[in-house]
């Protein structure tokens, strides 16, 4: 089966229903503006791991929600 | 290593020496390519492809072989018609076989949008050297006489492009034999050999660190597939990659003959037959990024159904395997090739779902990149600083999936 998503408005449902969305994190280091707008742009931790990531529930209520998912495992954790 | 490979290659073990000249992080067919393209054309032989499992063991042995340069825009049309001429005389150059086919590739369209994209990819093609053109229902059916044009009723054939030069090879021995060739030059394979961390002094990288000890390099190459954002990672390096699995599978064997390569993109999903007689088939990446290579019954559900219209004898065939490798996606569906702002550390990723094609290619311009210190025109616009540059390389249509 394929994974399902704890919705806090519509309860579980299938990942079929919701749309991933990576929150973006600028690192401090990077000082200069123009690098800072190419970052925020294109990117990406793409962590192998553990990570806080945004789903929107488009086929739901049409809300962000948040959650913590292993993306060695494709699991969620929380 | 594992013991059918060691029948098929004699990888001699040697113990890594303290440092290289070059350092290839990855034993995928890029970085394989790369170390025999280096050996072979420039002499460069002070080389080491480290590999964390076995070679082709990523995506490399994981891929659906198609070879093919219809691609949608100039730039990738010029790039990967260089490496299907590459692929075609691989044979003779190496004196292996690597089971290199030219089979003809069908793109079908079944909307008025897609027949557009595909009419405008044939002249495109002809203009920059590659071979496609654009093909009525009646010339589909000719090529591929099992084809249902009325797709099951649902979604008629309008037409579709047919890229004459499109061909399939084993990835088993395109790897080998590019392994072997690197290897008989004097370069280093060392498998098992996991790069750790990166050894580096300010913004220069000065050698990798692994899980056998540290190796001095006076370039790194990271050719590490999916693994590329966790490895720029060690050189503080980010870059716009996401991993996402792609899946695919065979059935048992189909008692016909069947000739081209055929792919739908208003059906999501792309088959052709192994030498083995098995029906090979794949569709789109996963849609969450992860670095998972389980594969499930909902892509076999879904792809099966719409194959199955187009193609019913596939409906009579039964699923033997299926599998799925992790690809490295860029933002533009284009590959990201050469110079990082780090010293000393090139890349050579982005190859998402379509870069088994690319790795005569792209070993073939880094090597000379390595060689010349300079970027060859052929993948200058490939280049990471693209996206600073707002000069990206959106090319979805064709890079989509295979
Ligand atoms: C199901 C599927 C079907 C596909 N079909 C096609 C197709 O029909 N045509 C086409 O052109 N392309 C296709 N592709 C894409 C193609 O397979 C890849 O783009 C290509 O193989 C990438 O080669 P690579 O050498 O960059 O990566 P890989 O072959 O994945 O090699 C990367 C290697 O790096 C190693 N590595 C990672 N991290 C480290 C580390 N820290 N230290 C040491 N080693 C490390 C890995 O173990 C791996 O062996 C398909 C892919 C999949 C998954
Ligand atoms: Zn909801």
């Amino acid at each position: 089966m394929s994974l399902q998503i704890t919705c806090p408005h519509c309860g579980t449902r299938p990942i079929e229903e919701f749309t991933y969305g990576e929150i973006p994190h600028v690192p401090e280091t990077l000082t200069d503006l123009d690098a800072r707008d190419v970052d925020r742009a294109f990117m990406l931790a793409n962590p192998e791991g553990e990570t806080t990531e945004a789903w929107f529930h488009v086929y739901g209520c049409r809300r962000w929600l948040k959650l913590k998912r292993d993306t060695k495992l494709d699991r969620i954790v929380e | 290593m594992n013991e059918f490979m060691e029948k098929q290659v004699k990888l001699s073990w040697h113990a890594p020496k303290k440092g290289y000249d070059v350092v290839i992080i990855g034993g995928g067919g890029h970085g394989l390519s790369t170390a025999y393209h280096l050996a072979k054309r420039h002499g460069i032989s002070n080389v080491a492809v480290l590999e964390r499992s076995y070679i082709g063991g990523g995506n490399s042995g994981r891929n659906t072989t198609i070879i093919r340069a219809d691609y949608g825009i100039p730039e990738a049309v010029k790039f990967y018609q260089r490496s299907v001429e590459l692929y075609q005389r691989l044979e003779e150059e190496t004196g292996r076989w690597i089971m290199h086919k030219t089979k003809g590739m069908l793109k079908l369209a079944h909307s008025e949008a897609s027949l557009k994209t595909e009419r405008a990819r044939a002249l495109m093609n002809q203009a920059f050297g590659s071979d496609t053109v654009f093909v009525t229902p009646d010339e589909v059916k000719e090529i591929c006489p099992q084809i249902d044009l009325t797709c099951g009723g649902t979604l008629p054939v309008l037409g579709g492009s047919y890229h004459r030069t499109g061909a399939t090879a084993r990835h088993d021995r395109v790897n080998w034999t590019l392994a072997e060739g690197a290897l008989q030059e004097g370069a280093h394979i060392h498998q098992n050999t996991e790069v750790t961390g990166l050894i580096m002094k300010d913004n220069k990288v000065l050698g990798v660190k692994t899980n056998q000890g540290d190796i001095e390099a006076g370039v790194v190459i990271s050719n590490a597939g999916g693994h590329v954002s966790t490895v720029c990672g060690m050189a503080g390096l980010r870059i716009p990659i996401r991993t996402h699995p792609l899946q695919a599978y065979v059935t048992n064997h189909f008692a016909q003959t069947f000739d081209p390569i055929v792919a739908s993109s208003d059906l999501l999903f792309y088959v052709s037959q192994t030498a083995r007689g098995e029906m090979l088939m794949g569709a789109e990446i996963d849609r969450q990024p992860s670095y998972n290579r389980r594969s499930g019954f909902d892509l076999l559900q879904s792809c099966s159904y719409r194959a199955g219209l187009l193609l019913p004898f596939l409906k009579s065939l039964r699923i033997n395997r299926q599998w799925a490798g992790s690809c490295d996606m860029s933002p533009d569906y284009s590959p990201i090739m050469g110079k990082t702002p780090v010293e000393n550390f090139l890349i050579n990723t982005g190859w998402g779902t379509w870069g088994f094609k690319a790795i005569p290619v792209s070993g073939e311009q880094m090597a000379k990149l390595v060689a010349t210190g300079k970027t060859p025109d052929l993948i200058a616009p490939f280049s990471l600083d693209r996206f600073a540059r707002d000069r990206t390389m959106a090319d979805r249509g064709s890079a989509g999936t295979h």
